[in-house]
């Protein structure tokens, strides 16, 4: 594979959605679902595409401060992760530019949050109860994780592949495995690509079913909370049955899985999900019963359309502001074609079009494994990557939304890569989406989208 | 309906186990001799940071707060505050991003302080291990009094880790 070479002008108008940009030896690469493309780096500059696509700022700024490679023609001025350039650890914070207007005050929430999430610096601009303006301020959790996979096997690297962002482990070792499998000419055996989509689909439930709990929790609901998350229990429980992890970490390798499924594994799972399937309508109906819920999120944390589209929102997120995305489909990847997917998608965009999305993803999800396990085909688990050359590109549907690895492998050594979580098109998002509600639901907003903070750290 | 789903459960799920480390609880024992464990009391208040993890030790320390595992049986709480809290328990690596508010935290809570490191990250970072933009594991930072190891460890784990504190705390009583 490789991608058309563009002048600047073609670079900076190329159409399509804007999906990632990364900068590698002397190319800037941007990734559009029209495809990929590339432009040469010119005194290790390149045209910024930000000010037509505003999903690029983040990943502009990150490639300068990773790879020193600058956007020309950028409007903002803030690092990505590079906070803390002085050797005592401390920096002067960055210029926040709160809402101009009478009686506006700041409002500096994190890095380290109250609950038990990852770290992130939140400003907001408020006006008594009304948010203004937020302005999220990420990279604390930098690990240079990209820069420990270059010069590793595709196995090797695995291991940080699925360490990307714990929740979506299973998502970004198969967006990992896929563009390996796709530099190197590899097919997995079928088997391995039935369990992969049976553990990413357990994956997804866990998420899914203590998300729509954390959100009950946090409008007062502690009943539901609790429901949920003795389900997202049961499928950690299940999935340590069937795989050996709680959450499958390390399950999902190039060429296809670590170990196949355990006796006796399977009907852990269909307990599960039994289990689950039987109290889900139960549990829906005091989601929709109950007026303080429903007033609590619905027209909470509004994301329109136009604005999803801009920021090629995927996922739960994307879906519930009438986007009918999905990578499983499109650009799809196997079994799904087998498995007659059907995508939920609602259009009003608020915290509860996210609800609703999560509860219908579910049903979907337990049907689908259900099938998988029930055809699980027979033979061979994995194949060992050869030690060839080639570019790849990956993508997996996680939980959240897809997640896409590029890579350049060189007689079996990677020799670049670069991933981007949906969360970084997702960001952007949850800033205009706190803009739509008082400061108190904020906690609700930020967990109907639940982006991740390493996943976009690096 | 939810009853019968808890009581089926209740029944089949085995409990956690609650052997802790016995080596380590009689150094902590120790330690904890020295710094009046009276003024404690049973109860201990965690305060979380991570300081730079992969989210996954976050989604376990979650699950010991759920109905199967309910961490508050044993006197533990989680709370927001560090001017509250006996434990700094940390996750993830010590990221270079993360040092300043890590130490802004242990020094705005009360002595005595028992510090836990919560998986294989916070132990020596990890598979990240010597990545420059990280300085090693919690204690390149602070000083650590119990290390939890594990790629998350699992609630079970996680408990464990925190009985033999508490046992240590009540002299095993
Ligand atoms: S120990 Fe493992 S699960 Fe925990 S933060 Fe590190 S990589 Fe993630």
């Amino acid at each position: 594979m490789t991608p058309p070479n563009l002048s600047a002008h073609f670079w900076q108008n190329h159409s399509g959605e804007f999906i990632a940009l990364w900068t590698s030896g002397e190319l800037a690469y941007a990734l559009f679902d029209t495809g990929l493309i590339t432009t040469s780096l010119e005194d290790g500059t390149y045209p910024a595409l930000s000010p037509k696509h505003p999903g690029a700022a983040w990943f502009e700024k990150l490639g300068q401060d990773l790879n020193g490679h600058k956007a020309s023609g950028v409007t903002h001025a803030n690092t990505a992760i590079e906070h803390f350039l002085s050797p005592n650890g401390t920096a002067p914070w960055p210029e926040f530019r709160p809402a101009p207007g009478d009686g506006v005050h700041q409002m500096a929430v994190g890095p380290i949050h109250a609950g038990i999430i990852e770290p992130g610096h939140f400003r907001f601009s408020i006006i008594g109860e009304k948010v203004l303006k937020l302005e999220a301020r990420l990279g604390y959790t930098h690990k240079g994780t990209l820069a420990l996979m270059r010069g590793k096997s595709p196995r090797n690297a695995a291991r940080f592949a699925a360490r990307i962002s714990g929740d979506a482990t299973v998502a970004h070792s198969l967006a990992f495995a896929h563009a390996t499998e796709a530099a190197l000419g590899l097919t997995p055996p079928p088997r391995a690509v039935h369990l992969r989509a049976v553990m990413a689909e357990l994956e997804r439930m866990a998420n899914h079913t203590s998300d729509i709990g954390a959100i009950a929790g946090d409008a007062g609901f502690a009943f539901l909370d609790a429901r949920f998350a003795w389900h997202r229990e049961s499928l950690c429980a299940a999935a340590s049955a069937a795989f050996g992890h709680r959450l499958m970490m390390d399950m999902v390798i190039p060429g296809g899985i670590a170990g196949d499924i355990k006796t006796g594994g399977a009907d852990a799972i269909r307990r599960t999900l039994d289990a689950l399937e039987t109290e889900l309508p139960g549990l829906t109906r005091v989601f929709e019963d109950y007026a303080s819920l429903q007033d609590r999120l619905v027209g909470t944390g509004h994301i329109g359309t136009h604005l999803a589209a801009r920021y090629a929102a995927g996922g739960v997120t994307g879906r519930a502001s009438g986007r009918q995305t999905d990578a499983r489909i499109n650009p799809g990847y196997a079994p799904y074609e087998l498995m007659e997917l059907s995508v939920p998608v609602e259009t009003e965009g608020d915290v509860a079009a996210r609800v609703k999305i999560r509860l219908a993803e579910l049903a979907e999800s337990y049907r689908m494994i259900r099938t998988l396990l029930n055809h699980l085909p027979d033979g061979q688990i994995a194949l060992a990557p050869p030690a060839t050359s080639g570019m790849g590109l990956g993508v997996a549907e996680s939980f959240r939304g897809p997640v896409w690895h590029w890579l350049n492998i060189d007689t079996g050594l990677i020799t670049d890569i670069f991933l981007a979580d949906a969360s970084t098109l997702h960001w952007p998002l949850v800033e205009h989406a706190a803009c739509t509600s008082i400061i108190a639901d904020f906690p609700l907003i930020n967990k109907s989208v639940n982006a991740s903070y390493s996943g976009v750290d690096l | 309906m939810v009853w019968s789903t808890l009581a089926q459960h209740l029944l089949t799920k085995p409990r956690a186990p609650r052997e802790a480390g016995h080596s380590t609880a009689a150094a902590l024992a120790e330690r904890l001799q020295n710094l009046s464990n009276e003024k404690l009391g049973r109860s201990l208040a965690i305060r979380h940071v991570d300081a730079g993890s992969c989210n996954g030790c976050e989604l376990e320390l979650r699950a010991i707060q759920n109905m199967v595992y309910d961490l508050t049986q044993y006197g533990l709480s989680f709370t927001p505050s560090p001017r509250h809290a006996d434990v700094l328990l940390i996750t993830g690596v010590a990221a270079r991003n993360m040092a300043e508010a890590l130490r802004q935290t242990r020094a705005a809570m009360p002595d005595p302080v028992f510090t836990i490191a919560v998986g294989d990250c916070a132990v020596d970072g990890g598979v990240f291990k010597g990545s420059p933009a990280i300085t090693g594991g919690a204690d390149s930072i602070l000083t650590v009094d119990l290390m939890i190891s594990g790629c998350p460890p699992t609630p079970g784990q996680i408990i464990d880790g925190l009985l033999s504190l508490i046992e240590a705390h009540t002299g095993g009583k």
